[in-house]
């Protein structure tokens, strides 16, 4: 069993997910069984892949038994192992949170979120270019079906865009997979690694234009500057548990940006070494003061989180600018924080629209809240934790990314990182008061929650505190990460050497 | 035949992008039909154009790169699939919208 323990994490959400869609017309009861205990399961698989990763060694599994660079593999490493981990640990929330009547809006929600997860974890492992577009198609088609979940107006408009956009991203991947694939004759990444190092001097512009084309491709997944406007609209209008899915999406891109990088164009590759890193700097800035003043702007609560996600990558990206094993380091502790508070907020939203009746999630005067109290309590540990206050996680992931900053690039990062801060503190602050404190007189109303919700956001929110207690060896852990990142051959050479296991 | 493929590739391409970028929801996924051609016809181009080789390597020095054609498969597949959700997907926002433009509402109204 644990030889194969590298594929359960897209075996087990395709196998779940298949039961769950083939019996659609059973009891909701049932549903919701398997798939909380399909992810409860994904989260034990988790963390017996992060055991074993740990130690550094990088272990990979040949599908079909075809070696490599032949065969398709799925390769296990500690980036891998604390992605999967991250996801896990999100959609644990987001399902059981999706448990108290969320995934009886439409039909087939448990069945679509597993493959949804089976198309994230694949895209995490997988060691092989054409591969990982694969991955990404299926996490995209399930989350196109996830997206427009329950209907509704918006919904269905801000599908439109999220569709064809990704359609057109996804054409533009095959071709710039299609240049590499012409240029260097391998589609297994570490295979394309070695064979950059003797690439002929006459097709390095193709390799170029190959490789920047991709950068493209994950900055639209991302929402890197340029390519981020699909995204508010369509984290506001999806479903809370799957927009609070969707917060881990973005970080794909950013995996992918980090993983095709990192290990093809490492400093191996000669005259091609790190030919993303200026564009992901400047750009990654610019996002950050872009979506800072989008935060401001907004004037709906879940419009306001879907810039939040816009800022966490643009920090996140300003991390993989920055290119040092330090910063890369950073970049993921707050990529955990990030992923998992971003969540949060989104289930956290949805609760506090269900009780303010009409006025929703706008920051208008509405009905006092049922439970505001403690909604409110849980909204100043989620403000404080994303805004980066100390003395919960954001303050550590913020403060570990601007001691990483070169002296040239601090001037930039540290005003542009504690302005957003800043803005952030301020509109959450606003609409912390408008939500709790601004309501008309007269009696609070609005349906009780259920206990599902209060487990779902309050487990979620508790990383926070959780990631500060345990943040030594979580950082001790990122920064492995960071120098396995660095140092590519440990990976090139397990994954090309004869010794690895298949089935 | 190199250039006649790179010149309907590229045609293809720019049909594709042109409707893509039109305002209503049909032009739109006639484009993306199209551009998904021109990506499929490209991919099977990216091992070099071989003509009457077999794709088995049997000890002959003419064969053609079966891998592309392994993809190709897929990108097909895939995109078809995709056309398919898209189609439906403008047919509910037509229905739901009320009309077929793509940001669901016609130009000439104002702002709201």
């Amino acid at each position: 069993m644990m030889q194969h323990l590298i594929v359960l994490p897209v075996v087990l959400p395709l196998v779940v997910g298949l039961i769950l869609l083939r019996s659609r017309h059973g009891a909701m009861r049932t549903h919701r069984t398997v798939g909380v205990a399909a992810t409860a399961l994904l989260v034990v698989v988790a963390m017996l892949m992060l055991a074993r990763a740990a130690g550094g060694e990088v272990t990979y599994y040949a599908l079909g038994g075809w070696q490599p660079p032949f065969g398709i593999v799925l390769v296990l490493d500690r980036l891998s192992a604390l992605m999967i981990m991250v996801t896990s640990l999100l959609a644990l929330g987001c399902v059981i949170f999706a448990c108290a009547g969320d995934d009886e809006r439409g039909s087939n929600f448990h069945g679509l979120f597993q493959l949804q997860l089976m198309g994230i974890n694949g895209a995490f492992l997988t060691g092989d270019l054409f591969n990982l577009f694969v991955f990404f198609e299926v996490l995209l088609l399930a989350s196109y079906a996830l997206l427009i979940h329950g209907g509704g107006k918006s919904r269905i408009q801000s599908a439109v865009h999220y569709v064809v956009l990704n359609l057109v991203g996804s054409s533009l991947f095959l071709i710039s997979v299609g240049v590499l694939y012409g240029a260097t004759g391998t589609l297994n990444m570490a295979d394309m690694a070695v064979r950059l190092t003797e690439l002929p001097a006459e097709r390095a512009g193709l390799v170029t234009a190959g490789g920047l084309m991709l950068l493209v491709v994950f900055g639209l997944k991302a929402a890197i500057l340029p390519l981020y406007f699909w995204l508010p609209r369509a984290y506001a209008a999806a479903p809370a548990p799957v927009a609070a899915l969707f917060a881990i999406m973005t970080k794909v891109g950013i995996y992918a940006i980090l993983r095709v990088y990192t290990l093809i164009f490492g400093e191996q590759a000669g005259v091609l070494e790190a030919l993303e890193r200026p564009w992901v700097w400047w750009l990654s800035l610019a996002t950050m003061v872009v979506a800072g003043i989008g935060v401001l702007a907004a004037r709906d609560l879940r419009l306001m989180v879907a810039y939040l996600v816009v800022v966490s990558v643009g920090t996140l990206l300003a991390g993989i600018g920055m290119g040092s094993p330090e910063a890369v380091s950073a970049l993921l502790f707050y990529l955990v924080h990030s992923t998992l508070i971003t969540g949060a907020l989104f289930l956290l939203a949805e609760m506090i629209g269900l009780q303010r009746g009409k006025a929703g999630t706008r920051l208008v005067k509405g009905r006092p809240l049922r439970d505001g109290r403690l909604l409110a309590g849980l909204f100043f540990v989620g403000a404080i934790a994303v805004a980066g206050l100390p003395p919960l996680s954001g303050a550590i992931g913020k403060a570990l990314l601007m001691d990483a900053a070169a002296p040239w690039q601090q001037p930039w990062l540290w005003p542009i990182l504690l302005g957003t801060g800043l803005a952030t503190l301020v509109a959450l602050s606003r609409a912390g008061s408008t939500l709790f404190w601004r309501s008309h007189d007269g009696e609070p109303s609005g349906e009780a929650l259920s206990r599902s919700r209060w487990l779902g956001v309050g487990g979620l929110l508790a990383a926070s505190p959780l990631l500060v207690a345990l943040a030594g060896p979580v950082s001790d852990y990122t920064r492995a990460t960071a120098d396995q990142l660095a140092d590519p051959d440990v990976l090139v050479r397990a994954v090309l050497s004869d010794a690895g296991e298949s089935p | 035949m190199e250039s006649l493929y790179a010149i309907t590739t590229g045609v293809l391409t720019a049909c594709g992008l042109y409707l893509t970028l039109r305002g209503r929801t049909f032009p739109v996924v006639v484009g993306l039909t199209l551009l998904s051609y021109a990506v499929n016809l490209f991919l099977f181009s990216m091992g070099g154009l071989t003509t009457g080789g077999a794709a088995i390597i049997d000890g002959q020095s003419h064969f053609a790169d079966p891998l592309p054609q392994a993809l190709v498969l897929t990108a097909i597949v895939i995109g078809f699939a995709m056309t398919a959700f898209v189609v439906i997907l403008a047919m509910r926002a037509r229905s739901e919208l009320g009309n077929d433009h793509v940001d669901g509402r016609k130009r000439e109204e104002p702002h709201r």
